[in-house]
């Protein structure tokens, strides 16, 4: 599996906003955090907001703060807004399979992604925000 | 068993009743905590100091937690878990182990939240 540079900066946004407690961060402090440009980065954060995970405030001093709920949403929550979650290359998963090698493949593979798909079902933006502050210390 | 009841279709006396019996053996490495609200339970959780198994040094597991639905949320199983891993902790015990099936999100959204993360064990099983 390899997430898209959208799906990450989404959940570098969202993260990283959650961490903020309400506070505002500006598009360009972001951008600059993460050392990406702020058109890309706009165009994530418009996903967010249309989703309710952030909100947006215009004007000069406007920005985005976090107004999820933190203990409810997951990483796949916001994973799934920007792609859907599969073993690369093994997106058919429900086609028929052509050969007895495919078959079996199918099986290792769809065990791989019920794990995959079970961690980020149950990690929560505010498990994310404990595990930071624990490998931090 | 109200609880198996009401979060489970096949809610089984004869397993609970077996087990509260069974968690009452060994004192120093069984513990069946209950949380009580007025004159009703409301909460339990049970766990045991399992040693070696699995070639594992000992550890503490956390066989079945339960609060009633609709006072989830407020805090009981964090409670409950905190009070097992006491337990755990004063007898010397380093490392607390669970198992939950794959689909059960909200329990694993729950351990999840107390810190715990995959380990360094796999679980495997067959149809026989």
């Amino acid at each position: 599996m390899k997430l898209q540079q959208s799906t990450l900066l989404g959940l570098y946004a969202v993260v990283e906003l959650a961490k903020a407690d309400g506070e505002q961060r500006s598009a360009a402090v972001i951008a600059d955090k993460f050392d990406v440009s702020i058109n890309h980065l706009a165009k994530v954060l418009r996903i967010l907001v249309r989703a309710g995970h952030l909100q947006a405030a215009r004007g000069a001093g406007g920005g985005y703060r976090y107004s999820g709920n933190a203990k409810r949403t997951t990483l796949m929550d916001v994973i799934e807004l920007f792609e859907p979650v599969s073993i690369e290359g093994f997106e058919h998963r429900d086609s028929p399979h052509h050969t007895d090698i495919e078959a079996g493949l199918a099986v290792a593979l769809t065990e791989i992604s019920e794990m995959m798909q079970a961690t980020l079902r149950s990690i929560t933006i505010r498990t994310m925000l404990k595990i930071m502050k624990k490998s931090r210390a | 068993m109200t609880f198996d009841e009401r979060s489970n279709k096949d809610a089984n006396p004869g397993y609970w009743q077996e087990m509260f019996g069974r968690y009452d053996t060994d004192k120093n490495k069984q513990l069946f905590l209950v949380c009580e609200s007025g004159d009703a339970i409301v909460g339990f959780i049970i766990g045991e100091i399992r040693d070696w198994e699995f070639g594992s040094e000992p550890c503490g597991w956390v066989f079945a937690l339960g609060v009633r639905p609709d006072i989830r949320l407020s805090g009981i199983a964090t409670q409950l878990y905190g009070a097992l891993c006491e337990f755990f902790k004063q007898a010397g015990v380093t490392t607390v182990r669970t198992m939950l099936a794959r689909q059960d999100i909200d329990s694993l959204s729950f351990f999840r939240s107390q810190g715990m993360m995959a380990g360094p064990y796999v679980q495997l099983e067959k149809d026989i």
